[in-house]
């Protein structure tokens, strides 16, 4: 059997991707410990060759392997968003791992092979082939997760992270079966078909719909499927926390929403309350309990899930049966922008966590931000624009993400959805703004003016530069990604 | 229906130049950042004169329009314009921030740059909030004074300013949230597809939808008022708010809210407004005795002060909801007297505290030997704040029970008493202060007045007197914006139905009576 060259060029950052990923896993024994930024530089440059491959591949919606693959406006926005958060993750990376003395350069292979799964779980147009990638995103995950390996914390995370992964996997894969049995086939274009054979009450499609949203929920960590996020999110090391919070949540999202309207877009009413239900936990007790932490680490895992309940927001306006025409596709728009805007706060906020150091360790208690104002002001200023932009304060990106989602949901008639949304942005403003009162509003205290520094690498700065960049601009000027979202929304 | 601005954009170069004076500060030294904050606010007043002298007073329309595009889909535009609503509380925004900066000169030692920086983000906000004729424009300034404000009471406060501080935006916060619901569901459901303020403002919508949409405001505006039971967060502001603080909170910050119930409430939800216009005025006459009262029992001079704005802005919304021209137009002016003469006030207190690091009235008192120039000012500022005749709060609060009276003569007399009670409170406060036995232990700390301190009152005086004297200038603006706000958007023909009934002048032997009262004792 050949495979057919236009195929190939369908998958073509992928593949170089994946390349790249295994060349520098090949180089990384090879190199001399001074040299190892350059494969840091390798990647990103990796990176940007993709950029540019999947902006020029933008267009016409277009399947490769027979229908396993496909590549379209939505695959390509999920790709674009994905190379920037990694490109992101590794220039942090570089001086982050050496502070951390986990300096491998195996690193930067796992991040580009945990991007590879992320790429195809967003193009996947077959269960079989998002479950592939979801494997081979969460394996290069598990492995980044424990590379502190001299800290128990960190050996926690990974196993945490590994045991609950394969765990929610195997309910993924039960569904997926369960599907394969209903529809003889595990591609999306035919379970539509299927589905819409077998209407709404049928109790095989209700079973596989169900654990396809609980394995689904896991990789978003849904409330009550995230159970792991804090502990791995607070144990792992913060870049890899960061690449998780913003990278995989992403891919997952935009690999749960078409496996849904794609797959199962016949039986909206089916899934809906279920994601409606999913939805209003999370933002509960993602913003609830992010209230009482102390460590600045684990109140951003409890965010994530919060954000991840406004995400959710779209996905259920895309799935409701709405009122007007558009509705659907403005639901997934907001979601698109939501994730993108998110991507850019939260990265932000990690890397501050991850630069700031108190002795040998990271800075990521709350005790640690005090009085950071007067001993850094930008970067104070700086964090204090990510926590007013995770709040959803303008003029912020934040405030535009939540704007186009509650504008989503009132348009579909959702409009106490947005209330409730809104009450639980309210209460996050909370605990964001504790960080703030804490850095700006708390004397630092003699002896933590000898001991908290900040170990900003100019690649970090340059991190922190796009996030800052990112939320002003976006807050500012959200016109280009909105109509990019809006067009490269599903139907 | 709206003039352009002429080919120069006024309005963005009066909420811009704050911004620009940021970047000056940030360029600037630390020594000189107050400077550059005074000469950049200073000019920022400057800059909005030409906008009264140019403005035409005979069309309701807005005024020096700009408009361009901002986000395409929704359409959200920078639509920005005054009318004579928001010309005089622009005015009055732009006329307090230098005081501002002038009574910060030597209070604020740590963080100058800060606190300059967020005092002039304040002012680029709040003018925003008065000009923005966009709803998401509006609502980005709304909310974008949250930051600033917090960081001014919660660095530079009191000791309990981080409580205070985050109290304020909490409460702040959770008021606005129905708020960007309600800006979403006129969109949605409208059907103008438009966060065009005046389209909105022209749209008719089902009387069930407006119900929901004005109680969605109503806790947003009222709120920031704040009206009576949603108070609570405002002594707390004020006492640990630094003094530029308290008068931004006070002056400026408070009618965003009254603004708002005029600019968004009365000519979008006008059937609303009227079904519920019971339930606002009994609100205002509550918070007008409830905060006398209060007043009456404070021992800090900050907390006073604070109490006596939940009952003097009783008096804005009393005349606002008597939706007639007497009332509205007495509203806005006591809205802008409020500024001047709360401002006055905080301000003075401020310069007291500095000398004697305390606001308990027992600290502070018999000050008239030892601090004349301070004594005298502070005496005007009290009788302008009781309503005396011929200062500028007689004619404010004359215009708003005289159109309170139209609409119920038991609210109006209950809103008179208010008066009577300013009158005791006030003056209890004036004589213990100024006449009072002085405090031994602050004796040593004492001097009068300095140039600068003299300089940050003499113009407030010099409103005080003009609006209470020849408020004529002052009305002229706002008279054709209030008719149309009366006649076309909310349809009230309460004047028109009873032309006999008016002028009432059984109210003004009331208030005449109490002033009279005020001034006897």
């Amino acid at each position: 059997m050949t495979i057919p060259l236009a195929d190939l060029v369908v998958i073509l950052p992928e593949l170089i991707v994946v390349g790249a990923a295994c060349l520098l896993l090949a180089l990384a024994p090879i190199t001399p410990s001074t040299k190892k930024d350059w494969l840091a530089w390798m990647s990103v440059a990796t990176l940007v060759v993709c950029f540019i491959v999947t902006m020029n591949g933008m267009g016409e919606r277009v399947y490769a392997f027979s229908e396993l693959v496909v590549v379209d406006g939505y695959a390509s926005f999920w790709k674009l968003l994905l190379y920037v958060v990694s490109g992101m993750i590794v220039l942090l990376s570089i001086g982050y791992l050496k502070e951390e003395r986990i300096d491998l350069a195996e690193f930067y292979g796992f991040v580009l092979l945990s991007l590879t799964g992320m790429m195809i779980m967003v193009s996947g147009a077959d269960l079989l082939v998002v479950y592939l990638g979801i494997e081979l995103m969460s394996i290069s995950l598990y492995v980044m997760a424990g590379f502190k390996r001299f800290e128990a914390k960190s050996m926690e995370s990974s196993a945490k992270y590994f045991i609950l992964g394969a765990f929610s996997s195997g309910i993924l894969l039960y569904g997926i079966s369960l599907i394969f049995g209903a529809a003889g086939s595990t591609r999306l274009v035919e379970i539509a078909a299927a589905v819409n054979a077998r209407g709404l009450n049928d109790s095989l499609v209700l079973m596989a719909l169900m654990l396809l949203i609980v394995g689904f929920g896991f990789k978003i960590a849904a409330v009550p499927f995230h159970m792991w996020t804090p502990d791995v999110y607070q144990g792992a090391p913060t870049s890899v926390t960061a690449f998780m919070a913003v990278a995989s949540k992403a891919a997952s999202f935009g690999a749960f929403l078409r496996v849904m309207l794609e797959g199962f877009g016949g039986v909206k009413p089916n899934w809906t309350g279920l994601i409606l239900g999913l939805c209003i936990l999370t933002l509960i007790l993602g913003n609830l309990v992010a209230i009482v932490q102390t460590n600045v680490k684990r109140m951003l895992a409890y965010s994530s899930i919060a954000h991840a309940g406004y995400a959710l927001i779209g996905v259920v306006v895309a799935g409701w049966i709405g009122t007007e025409a558009g509705a659907s596709s403005q639901g997934v728009a907001s979601m698109m922008l939501y994730l993108a805007i998110y991507s850019f706060m939260t990265l932000g906020a990690f890397s501050i966590v991850a630069i700031l150091r108190r002795g040998g360790l990271e800075g990521e208690d709350l005790d640690d931000f005090t009085g950071l104002a007067k001993r850094h002001k930008v970067v104070a200023f700086v964090m204090l624009l990510f926590m007013v932009s995770l709040a959803g304060i303008p003029p912020t990106a934040g405030f535009i993400g939540k704007f186009y989602l509650f504008m989503a949901a009132v348009n579909a008639g959702l409009t106490w959805l947005a209330v409730v949304g809104l009450i639980f942005a309210a209460v996050s403003a909370f605990y964001y703004l504790r960080v703030v009162m804490v850095m700006y509003m708390r004397e630092p205290t003699s002896d933590q003016e000898l001991e908290t520094r900040l170990a900003l690498s100019p690649a970090a700065t340059v991190v922190l530069a796009c996030a800052v960049a990112g939320v002003v601009i976006l807050g500012l000027y959200p016109g280009p990604l909105v109509s990019f979202t809006s067009s490269a929304a599903l139907p | 229906m709206a003039v352009p601005s002429g080919g120069f954009p006024w309005i963005t170069l009066i909420v811009l130049l704050p911004l620009v004076g940021v970047a000056g500060i940030l360029a600037a030294k630390e020594e000189m950042a107050k400077w550059v904050t005074f000469g950049v606010s200073s000019l920022v007043f400057l800059v909005s004169l030409p906008l009264w002298a140019m403005f035409d007073d005979a069309t309701p329309a807005m005024q020096f329009v700009e408009k361009h595009h901002w986000i395409a889909s929704p359409s959200i535009n920078y639509a920005v314009g005054v009318d004579g609503i928001s010309l005089p509380l622009v005015l009055m925004t732009t006329f307090l921030t230098p005081l501002c900066v002038l009574v910060s000169w030597t209070a604020v030692e740590t963080r100058v740059k800060e606190f300059m920086i967020s005092l002039l983000v304040m002012e680029t906000a709040t003018v925003g909030v008065f000009v923005a004729l966009d709803f998401v424009l509006f609502y980005v300034f709304w909310e974008t004074m949250l930051i600033p404000m917090y960081l001014l009471i919660g660095v530079w406060g009191g000791p309990n300013r981080v409580y205070a501080a985050m109290k304020f935006f909490l409460y702040t916060l959770a008021g606005s949230v129905l708020l960007l619901v309600a800006i979403i569901v006129l969109y949605v459901y409208a059907g103008e597809r438009s966060f065009d303020v005046l389209t909105l403002s022209h749209a008719v919508y089902s009387p069930s939808l407006q119900a929901w949409v004005f109680w969605a405001f109503f806790v947003a505006f009222a709120v920031k008022v704040p009206m009576f039971p949603f108070h609570t967060w405002l002594p707390d502001a004020h006492v640990e708010a630094p003094t530029a603080g308290s008068v931004v909170l006070a002056s400026v910050l408070l009618k965003l809210g009254t603004y708002g119930f005029l600019r968004f409430s009365l000519p979008m939800l006008p059937d609303a407004t009227q079904r519920f216009t019971t339930v606002v005025m009994v609100l205002s006459v509550v918070a007008i005795i409830y905060g006398a009262y209060m007043a009456f029992a404070q021992a800090d001079l900050k907390r006073l002060i604070a109490y006596s704005s939940v009952s003097h802005m009783g008096f804005v919304t009393l005349g606002i909801f008597a939706l007639n021209a007497q009332g509205i137009e007495g509203a806005i002016l006591q809205m802008v007297n409020h500024g001047i003469t709360t401002g006055a006030l905080f301000l003075c207190v401020g310069m007291i505290y500095e000398r004697t690091h305390s606001r308990e009235i027992v600290d502070n008192s018999g000050l008239a030997k030892p601090m004349p120039i301070y004594a005298t000012f502070l005496v005007i500022f009290g009788l302008s704040s009781v309503g005396l005749p011929g200062m500028n709060g007689f004619v404010g609060e004359f215009f708003v029970l005289v159109g309170t009276f139209t609409w119920s003569k038991v609210a109006a007399t209950l809103a008179a008493l208010g008066v009577i009670l300013a009158a005791v409170y006030i003056l209890w406060m004036l004589q213990r202060v100024v006449y009072g036995v002085p405090a031994q232990h602050v004796a040593s700390k004492l001097y009068d007045l300095n140039w600068r301190e003299i300089g940050t009152l003499v113009p407030l005086v010099v409103l005080v007197f003009w609006i209470g004297l020849y408020p004529k200038p002052f009305m002229d603006v706002m008279h054709a914006s209030v008719e149309k706000l009366i006649h076309q958007d909310v349809k009230v023909m309460l004047v028109e139905a009873e032309p006999s009934s008016f002028p009432p002048t059984p109210v003004t032997p009331d208030v005449i009576a109490s002033a009279a009262e005020a001034e006897t004792r």
